[in-house]
């Protein structure tokens, strides 16, 4: 198959970017997205020319590294998808792509279509835990949890950080990502005792980065590989606002 | 180099208790006063890391990811063991301990695999209460599965991200940590080399890989915690970014390497498509708990899964091994497969696959139940080969994916310099020459949370240490040193892309030193991989500048020391005249096709030592003694 591709390239966080157009040629359908820009990066390295720097590892939808904006849609025009899960197949031969990096204010560029999203750590570290010291803790079956209750924190929990929902939003609101963190601790009994002040201090921390509202788009959910569902975000206003009366 | 394994005296099931209690401790309001350096952020990094801050000491970690969440531990599917005897199906510490020692084909020490068991239950009470998901039954409590050559139920798992949802786990407690300020998290640093003062490992070199910036960082004491180094064979199931640079480095400044020729090689992957493959998948290996491996029963047979009857089907694995079934150990499934497509039953495009079959699970359970256990591989498997397992049986074949050789560490998992401590796959210790289904996750945090926080403090309070800055010339050299090897590698500006002659020692490494070896096609690697390292450094065109972000020139500067490893690796493979675990030497094996060990001669940890460039490194042995679990041919049967 044949593309072209229309990349975004960035030399540094301050530098002023561009679209550049490449050719990409003899792409097999079953290769990947990311394998389709490693053969592009090979042929750009042999002519002596800077390759597209992305990040990626794990290739398997789960690490949550790749991320880019494919003809406008975050992760590409698959459901349930990283843009490493993506294969060429699913686009059409001679087909014209637009790839960019997410584009939101709290993930500065670092170069090309690498993102610094360092935010979202920080976000975590300001309260996405439950404080249990090592050694501290009961017999793992001491305390019975409910299946659904269970299986609900897992879908929760399944979030792998990609910040897809952030780039897909119009306000690059981080709701979808803080709630499924909030949600997964606030489903289960070990996360109770922080739950209050947990919400909180990750919710602070969500506005202090600059992430916008949230406005009822739900782009994240469509967009979000792992089909993280809105329902979280109204379970994070409900915490939150619990925490304002008992605070109270 | 003198190799003392420091396993302590008396009972098995006592050694651990009674080290614990004779080890020296730290004063509270002194440990903070003690620096750490952790590079890694996977479980075992991760839980080292949390841990020792709990304790109070300054913590110092380091990744090449820009977050600790996005380590390769990420990408575990099937589950952790802990023999807590949930299922009442008689698993015990010591149960586990005995399968683990047979699993990796008695060329592991009894006393480390013995401690690995008796902590491992205290792992799940830990996950639990950090908020792990672990799949439950109705009644609240937790559940357990039986997974890849184990006959008890002893596997925790949440769904078939285990592993992702572990090192959440470790990373909230982390980040918990890095909020506080008890540890400070360095983003996108890649160790480039260990500095050692005074005989003591004292710190470490980093690149910035933001902006491409060499720099110096100085601790009491260094802790490894950086992964396996299966890449070496460029198609593997290991993350694009693993890699071994952090160890061989470290090889290089006077650690021995312990068993680099032990690799394990898993059965169940999704076999190659082409050439523009940058890497394998694995489907997990809990897939063989309901599906069955099959092949045609006439060699070279066309005709689709589907239309092949019953009776024509060679379900190999349940015929050759009645009892274990498609649950036998990896290397021995692995072997098989390959056996089976090199006689001509393979099947797919390119012959070489297997089916893995679930039309009977989900004729028997429905295929709600089935999507409950294994909807996310079933998916991810739909997605990378367009066919639909639920209505057409998987086709798989082995791949690179585990290593268990690494860096040679003592009982209090320290290597041969003091004061490096290696944790997680990057050290050699508790698998031996195999390593069972689930059992990597458990070691990693193991290690992490319930060996090294107590080991390493022993360490620091047993030593005295001289202020060091990371100007003084010990550091200045390496910095020297690190510097000059970045700008090396900038000057070939040769012809052959870097990726391609990582591709190029991977078939090496795949064909001569993979599955199958024999001494043959280890002299030939032998002379191969020198071949291609003198290519690499004549003409490998390594693009653009250090001072920003450079990715060609990161690949390139693992890909260098993969070029190197790979040469120790089908050294030791070459040395072992013997079949155990993964390595497998065609020359030996019995009747039935099955490893033969020796142990009379091998029964001993194979540590190597640099002498230095070009020169030929040294083996010390560590000899292994069985007083509890008396070796015996490994059968599955
Ligand atoms: C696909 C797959 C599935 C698996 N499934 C299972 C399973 O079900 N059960 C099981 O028990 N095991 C499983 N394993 C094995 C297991 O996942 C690994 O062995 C284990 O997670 C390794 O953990 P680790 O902490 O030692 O290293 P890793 O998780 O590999 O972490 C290495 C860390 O070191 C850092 N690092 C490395 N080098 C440097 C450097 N030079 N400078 C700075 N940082 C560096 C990396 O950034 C990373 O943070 C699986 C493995 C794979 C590949
Ligand atoms: S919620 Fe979904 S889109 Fe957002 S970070 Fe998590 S996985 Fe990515
Ligand atoms: S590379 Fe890991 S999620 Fe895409």
């Amino acid at each position: 198959m044949n593309f072209t591709l229309h990349i975004w390239r960035q030399s540094s966080a301050d530098s002023e970017g561009h679209f550049e157009t490449y050719e990409a040629r003899n792409i097999p359908g079953e290769a990947s997205f990311l394998e389709m820009l490693d053969i592009l990066n090979d042929s750009l390295v042999t002519d002596g020319k800077e390759p597209v720097a992305f990040d990626h590892d794990c290739r398997e939808g789960i690490c949550g590294s790749c991320g880019m904006m494919i003809n406008g849609r975050a992760h590409g025009p698959g459901r349930k998808q990283a843009t490493c899960d993506a294969r060429m197949r699913m686009f059409e031969d001679g087909q014209s792509i637009t790839v960019e990096p997410w584009r939101a204010k709290p993930f500065p560029v670092i170069k090309d279509l690498m993102v610094d999203r360092r935010a979202f750590d920080r976000i975590i570290q300001a309260g996405g835990f439950i404080s249990a010291r090592t050694n501290a803790i009961p017999e793992a079956n001491a305390i019975p949890v409910s299946k659904p209750a269970a299986d609900e924190a897992m879908d929760a929990a399944a979030c792998i950080g990609c910040g897809a929902c952030v780039a897909a939003c119009p306000n690059s609101s981080a709701m979808l990502f803080v709630a499924a963190k909030v949600s997964h601790l606030a489903l289960l009994p070990q996360g109770q005792i922080e739950r209050g002040d947990r919400v909180q201090r990750m919710v602070a921390q969500m506005d202090k980065e600059g992430f916008g509202n949230c406005s009822n788009n739900y782009a994240c959910e469509a967009e979000c590989p792992k089909e993280i569902s809105v329902t979280h975000i109204a379970r994070m206003n409900r915490e939150f606002l619990r925490a304002k009366i008992y605070e109270r | 180099m003198v190799l003392d394994s420091k396993i302590p005296e008396g009972p098995i099931e006592k050694k651990w208790t009674n080290h614990r209690f004779s080890m020296k401790l730290v004063n509270p309001s002194n440990r903070r006063k003690y620096s750490i350096i952790v590079v890694g952020t996977g479980l075992a990094g991760a839980s080292a890391a949390a841990s020792l801050a709990d304790l109070g000491y300054k913590v110092l970690s380091f990744s090449y990811h820009e977050s600790p969440r996005r380590a390769h531990s990420i990408a575990a599917q099937g589950g952790i063991n802990a023999p807590k005897n949930y299922a009442n199906d008689g698993d015990s510490i010591y149960r586990l301990f005995y399968d683990t020692l047979k699993g990796g084909d008695y060329r592991a020490r009894e006393a480390n695999v013995y401690r690995l068991a008796e902590v491992s239950g205290s792992i799940i009470d830990q996950c639990v209460a950090q908020g792990v998901p672990f799949a439950r039954d109705y009644a609240g409590y937790l559940d357990t599965r039986s997974f890849g050559g184990a006959q008890v139920s002893r596997t925790f798992y949440a769904r078939g991200q285990t592993g992702q949802q572990l090192l959440l786990g470790a990373y909230s407690a982390l980040s918990r940590q890095i909020g506080a300020g008890q540890v400070i998290f360095y983003d996108r640093r890649e160790m480039l080399d260990l500095v050692v003062v005074d005989e003591q490992a004292r710190g470490i070199i980093c690149r910035n890989l933001k902006n491409g910036a060499i720099e110096s960082y100085a601790a009491d004491a260094i802790v490894l915690a950086t992964g396996g180094y299966g890449n070496t064979f460029f198609l593997s199931t290991m993350a694009k970014a693993s890699n071994a640079t952090a160890i061989w480095r470290a090889y290089k400044k006077g650690a021995a390497f312990a068993n680099p020729c032990y690799t394990q090689i898993h059965p169940t992957c999704i076999p190659v498509g082409g050439e523009y493959q940058s890497k394998l998948t694995l489907m997990s290996e809990s897939l063989r708990n309901d599906g069955r491996i099959w092949v045609p029963k006439k060699a070279g047979d066309l005709r689709r899964p589907n239309e092949v009857p019953e009776e024509e089907r060679d379900y190999y694995l349940e015929r050759m091994y009645p009892s274990f079934g498609n649950l036998v150990p990896r290397d021995v499934a692995s072997r098989r497969a390959k056996e089976m497509c090199d006689n001509g039953f393979g099947v797919g495009p390119t012959k070489t696959a297997v089916y893995l079959d679930f039309s009977d699970a989900i004729n028997r359970n429905g295929k709600k139940w089935i999507e409950e256990k294994y909807g996310n591989l079933f998916d991810m498997y739909h997605e990378i080969t367009a066919e639909n397992p639920y209505k057409t049986p998987m086709r798989i074949f082995p791949a690179m994916h585990y290593t268990m050789g690494g860096l040679w560490v003592d009982y209090n998992l320290m290597s041969t310099i003091p004061g490096l401590f290696v944790i997680g796959e990057a050290n050699f210790s508790d698998h031996g020459a195999n390593r069972l289904g689930a059992s990597a996750l458990m070691q990693g945090l193991a290690d992490g949370y319930f060996v090294l926080p107590y080991t390493l403090p022993n360490y620091l309070a047993s030593h005295s240490f001289k202020k060091i800055f990371a100007e003084q010339p010990e550091f200045k050299e390496i910095f020297s040193a690190v510097n000059a090897g970045t700008k090396k590698l900038l000057s070939i500006r040769g012809k052959t892309t870097v990726t391609d002659i990582h591709r190029e020692l991977g078939k090496v490494m795949w064909e001569d030193a993979g599955m199958g070896r024999n001494a043959k096609g280890l002299k030939h690697a032998l002379k191969r991989i020198p071949e291609i390292r003198e290519k690499f450094w004549n003409d490998a065109n390594v693009i653009g500048e250090s001072g920003s972000v450079n990715l060609e020139l990161e690949k390139a500067g693992r890909v260098a020391d993969f070029l190197e490893l790979s040469e120790l690796l089908a050294a030791d493979a070459l040395h072992r005249e013997e079949s155990c675990g993964g390595h497998f030497r065609e020359e030996h094996q019995t009747p039935a096709g099955e490893a033969k060990r020796n142990d009379k001669k091998f029964a001993y940890v194979a540590a190597w030592e640099y002498t230095g460039a070009g020169r030929k490194p040294v083996l010390h042995k560590e000899p292994l003694k069985f007083e509890y679990v008396k070796p015996s041919e490994r059968s599955y049967k």
